[in-house]
């Protein structure tokens, strides 16, 4: 039993090996280990959303996933769907409809927001509204957040239906 | 905040657990997918020393049916439950519990078997647990056993599991053709924990509410069975007349504590709404079901 574990994980497509103190979670890994500034750290205890990342494909919150559990994994954090341009749509929606504000919340509600569009293509306001009440914005602004939201998804419907 | 400093050891196997656990000393805790565990390292509720890892132990990991009930492993996430067919079928319940189980990053880690270890008296999975008459497969280095649901959860936070005895898997019974189940809760944002709640299920014979069962949660310190309120209801249809000697029998069901949802006079108003509720979606139409 150690304080100190070694890991080997993918994080944006790259291999990384690194030796975490046993209590890091992955919010912190990635932003003190790797520099990998575009996950925020917020509440620490699972509230606010703001550290949302992906972990083999699905979202988690980044400040209640141990890094040391995650050898082997696969981590995608908002610079990696930005460098993909998986979620250009959505970031250019997010910049018309000026639902970034400050933007501590933007990377999480972006990635929350992918995660919706991918199992509901076509989601009332109501159900965009349910999909990101886990996603703070403390500039409340919630309504450019859904509005751009929605029109990704029209977007994308209408993409797919012409 | 940072969580105090701890040991972590990860389990390979069903069988590498136990002799960790023991030689870890007594403050060690088990993590799975940690979404409450780490939430109260971060606060510093607790100081385990060391935490032994069994997300990766394959044994507590599936869903099976096992005769006439369905076994879930304890590390089951909500998420896997959300989307299995097999609990969509036969442990309808439960399908309907997991979107108002916190927000989808939480359900993609969160586990049942944490869920039900935690006890917490205003989630829904214990409720629905003793609702359905589940049993609780517990594991230790000497075998296993299996404990009713209703004698599982034994206070504020508390279970019947011994030391160094964990959640192996929890078995359903496979609902019933004319079974029908409803969980309602009533909570300030989606996600949140429920001020009040309801899991219910009964035999629905020709209109009528046969062998019911009325579990509310976050109204005591564990799941309460409302057997005043279930006796007033048993063999007979949701008239306005039982509703009303149902919800007057829940004065002697329920003593809900204060908390910070709100006082026991208003626990005990919302849990007569969501009674009512509850008991006309049961014998409702779909429609009726989905209003």
């Amino acid at each position: 039993m150690s304080s100190d574990i070694d890991i080997s994980l993918t994080v944006n497509g790259e291999r990384v090996s690194r030796r975490v103190e046993a209590r890091r979670h992955l919010i912190d890994f990635l932003r003190l280990d790797l520099g990998l500034m575009g996950s925020h750290t917020g509440c620490e205890h699972g509230v606010c959303g703001a550290c949302t990342v992906r972990v083999d494909g699905n979202i988690v919150r980044g400040c209640l996933v141990l890094a040391a559990a995650l050898d082997g994994a696969t981590v995608e954090t908002i610079e990696g769907v930005s460098d993909t341009g998986e979620i250009r749509d959505l970031q250019e929606a997010f910049v018309a409809r000026n639902a970034c504000q400050c933007g501590y919340c933007t990377p999480g509600m972006l990635l929350t927001a992918a995660a919706l569009l991918k199992s509901n293509a076509q989601p009332t306001r109501e159900e965009i509204r349910e999909y990101l009440s886990g996603n703070y914005c403390r500039c409340t602004g919630y309504h450019a957040i859904v509005d751009a939201v929605e029109t990704v998804a029209r977007q994308r419907s209408g993409k797919a239906g012409a | 905040m940072k969580a105090p400093p701890f040991a972590y050891v990860r389990a390979a196997s069903l069988a590498d657990v136990f002799p960790l656990w023991r030689a870890a000393g007594p403050e060690a805790k088990l993590l799975a997918g940690g979404q409450t565990l780490l939430a109260s390292l971060a606060f510093r509720l607790s100081d385990p020393g060391t935490l032994i890892d069994i997300a990766r132990v394959a044994e507590l990991r599936g869903i099976s049916q096992v005769g006439d009930a369905i076994r879930v492993g304890a590390l089951t996430t909500h998420a896997e439950l959300g989307a299995s067919e097999m609990i969509r079928q036969h442990v309808p319940l439960v399908a309907e519990a997991v979107p108002l189980i916190a927000h989808p990053a939480i359900r993609n880690r969160g586990t049942i078997g944490g869920s039900l270890a935690f006890a917490d008296p205003a989630a829904e999975l214990p409720a629905c647990c003793v609702a359905l008459e589940a049993a609780i497969i517990a594991r230790s280095a000497s075998g296993e056993r299996r404990i009713p649901a209703a004698q599982f959860f034994t206070g504020l936070y508390a279970t019947a599991l011994a030391e160094h005895e964990l959640i192996a898997a929890i078995e359903f019974p496979a609902a019933k053709p004319a079974e029908r189940g409803v969980i309602l809760e009533l909570a300030r944002r989606c996600g949140d924990y429920a001020m009040a709640g309801v899991a219910a299920r009964a035999q629905i014979n020709g209109g009528a509410l046969a062998d019911p069962r009325l579990v509310f949660f976050g109204v005591g310190e564990s799941p309460v069975l409302a057997k005043a309120a279930m006796a007033a209801i048993a063999g007979k249809p949701p008239t306005p007349e039982t509703i009303a000697a149902a919800q007057a029998a829940l004065a002697t069901d329920l003593d809900p504590p204060a908390d910070l949802h709100g006082s026991p006079a208003m626990k005990r108003h919302l849990a007569r709404v969501l009674l009512a509720r509850a008991l006309i979606r049961m014998t409702g139409t779909q429609e009726a079901r989905a209003a």
